[in-house]
């Protein structure tokens, strides 16, 4: 890695620190503080690990789709992971699936999502190289689809209950589920380890795939594995936080920007680091300064949305 | 040698290649010539395994293109595309350093980085090392391309339309090149070109296809003669002699 | 042309099983003997039966002339942002003046749908022409931002069950006798469209053949413009959206008959109203006495139908 490369990394983390640390200790009263403090690490640790999992799942999808423009939500991953959820409580009944301890329930459903979303977008992405612009909106027209299914069977399943499948539907940094936080983390965390043990041949994937093939890269199998990364880390937000659509777009193309390069081994930290960095300091902002913790998330698809018509205007769509 | 045995291909229902066995001679430079849509291009990729083979064998210098792992063909051949749009955005020096990947896997040495520079000075490219593929003119990005294919350092090399947006100088300059790797390194490349004057000019052995099938193969002296491309690309053309070449003429 | 009076039997059919199909059970044949019964029947059903039908012909014809006016076959209404500029307007003017007669809102939606639908095309129109793809896309992600913003104001507001209607996946179980009306005019609107169905015709070939049969683009556009938001601004706000409808059928109907629309304009409204007829028919039966919504319905069969259409082989080739 180069010395310019190292200095971002350093200065993103000092950065993330800064923030982290501003986040937990601004205006600690003398009462209950290890309460509040608990409370603070939980909300922080949850932003950092949706942060992170967005941030590289974003940067490996367009890799291996070979495609700036691209989140794994644009294209359906997480409407399969809610459809999938939706799936499993119609088959367990809803009491049995409560009944689950929460982490062999999140681990099972990671299990799960990984296969199917390996196996039908590695069908799409192996088969759809030809034809960049109707692969992707066959994802979006998927995800469309997955997003209805998933309505249509939770409203089958309970038909009073409509509300509570439409609450899954949007994506809140205000309500994450504190008893999945350490199975979370450590997915996550090993997710990200494997990715950055790849970097190498995520460089060369990165090239496209005739080239790839021809330095003798097994193309396929790369594939297949990236994007069970993607699935894992797209699990792990969706779980959390629910459906992100813009914002891993936003924090891929910070990581382009800020790194200049394209070794994966710098791109994945920087990734990760900035998209912390926006989100903490985004619900830092909104929650403290503004006032209004609820609308972060609105305001984040709002501009990741306009960020995204920008780039197809400037004709970035490969 | 390339062996070629054998070999069917179709792309849904529509046959592109029927039965084709021939072979790409050792330490020759091989051109694939013929009218659109005659499977030339599907030839060169299947031999370069960026198709999955459908029927019939292919081997490289003895390997088996199906059975071998891809990273050992890697270091057998390098095969260079015909579309080469790369989305990441990468420096000419980035590009052709991918070239030397088969052989470092990540951690390139010090010998690695010699024979990167090497390649960049062989294409003239020295000088544009440092820009980005999307700063430079089509023809300097393709001549990056075959740079990198160059870098790989391989027995054989397998061109597809190399000469793609190149002027009339640097496609001289390339072919020139090429045949120089023939002749003092020991070296086999194969190539498809449309511009048959450079197949008349520089190949040694020459294929001639036409419909998914071979209609001539041997010397560039016994392919490239009236009778044969006047029935290959249905038109009247003269061959003539000269500096001791074939020469293809076809105004009129 | 045989495809159209199958299409108007089976509507037929469709609609008198609608008749019949609800929480209190009705036999037509006493409606005239049975008080009650005549009382269900024309305040509850036959809204509800006509309503799914003028919603289903509106939006295939709207999607038909988006389609034109577009020169792209993978668009409809439901993803130009016209049904979000709609719910934008309504909110703008529920906001403003929130005791303003209900001609103002309806209005005040369908300007505002006709300029998000406007700004839509001044968008697609300058991505690259031969990325065909791009502009669906482009749609999606418009209608989103623009989703997003109506959502934002209606939290700010808590004006958000008001638009959890709009936005949501549209359904007929509210419609009553004197709440389903305003449909009337988007069918009005679909069939103002068939009178100058030559002219959209033309457009669909491109400015430059417009120009050289001594056609007005700008007046035309201008019209077709207003018949999509009129249409789609009257559904929005009477039902919910219906996804897919106006993206599908014209699809499926040029597939068959081409695209002379004097002609086909006629088969792609039957074939609309088939169609929702038959989803909310399939999302009143399926866990009856329950509903599932006429827009889920779609939202899962029309998703499917589009996915099919994207990778079926060219017609031609």
């Amino acid at each position: 890695m180069d010395r310019r490369a190292v200095l971002i990394l350093g200065g993103l983390l000092a950065c993330l620190a800064g923030l982290s640390a501003l986040w937990l200790l601004q205006g600690l009263g003398d009462g209950n503080r290890g309460f509040i403090l608990s409370l603070r690490a939980t909300k922080l640790a949850a932003l950092v690990v949706v942060a992170f999992a967005i941030g590289i799942s974003t940067v490996l999808f367009q890799t291996v789709a070979a495609n700036r423009v691209l989140t794994p939500s644009i294209m359906g991953f997480d409407a399969l992971y809610v459809l999938l959820q939706t799936l499993l409580v119609a088959s367990l009944g809803v009491a049995g699936f409560a009944g689950l301890p929460a982490g062999a329930k999140f681990l099972s459903e990671i299990a799960l999502m990984t296969a199917m979303a390996s196996g039908l977008f590695g069908i799409l992405l192996l088969r759809g190289a030809r034809d960049v612009p109707r692969m992707i909106l066959t994802g979006v027209i998927l995800g469309v689809l997955f997003r209805s299914l998933s309505s249509f069977v939770g409203r089958i399943l309970d038909p009073n209950a409509y509300a509570v499948v439409q609450s899954v539907s949007f994506a809140s940094f205000n309500k994450v589920q504190p008893d999945l936080l350490p199975v979370a983390m450590g997915v996550t965390a090993l997710a990200g380890l494997a990715a950055w043990r790849m970097a190498p041949r995520l460089d060369v994937l990165a090239l496209g795939r005739d080239p790839a093939v021809s330095l003798g890269l097994r193309h396929r199998g790369v594939v297949l594995q990236v994007l069970g990364l993607v699935a894992v880390l797209v699990s792990v937000s969706t779980a959390l936080v629910g459906p992100v659509s813009f914002f891993g777009l936003i924090v891929a193309g910070l990581a382009h920007g800020l790194m200049r390069s394209t070794r994966h081994a710098a791109l994945l930290p920087t990734a990760a680091l900035s998209g912390a960095i926006l989100l903490v300091g985004g619900q830092w902002l909104f929650e403290r300064v503004l006032g209004q913790a609820a609308t972060l998330s609105v305001v984040v698809e709002f501009a990741g949305g306009l960020f995204f018509l920008y780039l197809l205007l400037r004709g970035h769509i490969r | 040698m390339i062996r070629i045995d054998g070999v069917g291909h179709r792309i849904g229902n529509a046959p592109i290649l029927h039965d084709i066995t021939t072979h790409l001679p050792e330490g020759r430079l091989t051109a694939l010539i013929g009218p659109n849509g005659a499977g030339k291009s599907t030839l060169l990729r299947l031999v370069g395994r960026l198709e999955p083979l459908q029927q019939g064998r292919i081997s490289v210098g003895g390997h088996d293109v199906s059975t071998t792992r891809t990273e050992d063909l890697a270091r057998v051949m390098a095969i260079l595309g015909q579309q080469n749009s790369i989305a990441s955005r990468l420096r000419l020096s980035e590009l052709v350093g991918f070239g030397r990947w088969p052989h470092h896997r990540g951690r390139p040495t010090a010998h690695d980085h010699a024979r990167v520079a090497e390649a960049l000075e062989a294409f003239a490219l020295t000088p544009l090392a440092h820009r980005f593929l999307d700063e430079v003119s089509g023809g300097q990005a393709q001549r990056a391309h075959i740079a990198m294919a160059f870098a790989q350092d391989t027995d054989w090399l397998l061109l597809d339309e190399p000469l793609n947006n190149l002027d009339m100088a640097h496609a001289r300059a390339l072919m020139g090149r090429l045949r120089d790797l023939v002749r003092h390194q020991g070296r086999s490349v194969g190539l498809v070109v449309h511009e048959i004057n450079y197949a008349a000019a520089w190949a040694d052995h020459v294929i001639a296809m036409k419909e998914g099938r071979i209609v001539a193969q041997g010397d560039a002296h016994e392919v490239l003669t009236e009778a044969v491309l006047s029935d290959l690309y249905e038109a009247p053309i003269a061959v003539v002699s000269h500096q001791g070449r074939p020469l293809v003429l076809h105004h009129v | 042309m045989r495809a159209t009076p199958a299409l108007a039997v089976a509507l037929a059919a469709m609609m008198l099983v609608s008749m019949t199909i609800g929480a209190a059970s009705v036999d037509l044949g006493h409606a005239f003997s049975d008080p009650r019964t005549m009382l269900v029947l024309l305040e509850s059903r036959l809204p509800r039966t006509l309503a799914v039908a003028l919603t289903g012909a509106a939006l295939s014809v709207a999607g038909v002339l988006i389609q034109a006016l577009v020169r792209n076959r993978f668009v409809g209404p439901d993803t130009a942002g016209t049904a979000e500029g709609a719910a934008l307007g309504l909110l703008a003017i529920t906001i403003l003046w929130p005791a303003s007669p209900l001609w103002l809102r309806m209005v005040s939606a369908s300007v505002s749908a006709m300029a998000t639908t406007a700004l839509f095309i001044a968008i697609i129109r300058r991505l690259p022409v031969r990325e065909v793809m791009l502009v669906p896309i482009a749609g999606l992600v418009l209608s989103g931002v623009l989703g997003s913003v109506v959502t934002f104001i209606g939290w700010q507001t808590d004006l958000i069950q008001y638009i959890g209607t709009w936005l949501f996946s549209g359904e007929f179980s509210g419609v009553i006798s004197g709440r389903y009306e305003l449909l009337w005019i988007a069918g009005g609107a679909a069939l103002l469209a068939w009178f100058a169905a030559d002219r959209f015709a033309i457009i669909g070939l491109g400015d430059q053949v417009a120009t050289g049969l001594g056609l007005g683009t700008r007046g035309v556009l201008r019209l077709g413009l207003a018949v999509v938001a009129v249409v789609t601004a009257m559904v929005v706000t009477t039902v919910g959206m219906i996804p897919f409808v106006g993206l599908v059928v014209p699809n499926m109907v040029a597939r068959i008959m081409g695209d002379n629309l004097r002609r086909t304009l006629p088969v792609v409204a039957l074939s609309g109203a088939v169609l929702v007829m038959a989803c909310d028919l399939a999302g009143r039966l399926i866990i009856h006495p329950y509903e599932v919504p006429a827009g889920l319905v779609l939202g899962v069969v029309g998703s499917l139908l589009f996915l099919w259409l994207l990778h079926r082989r060219p017609a031609h080739g």
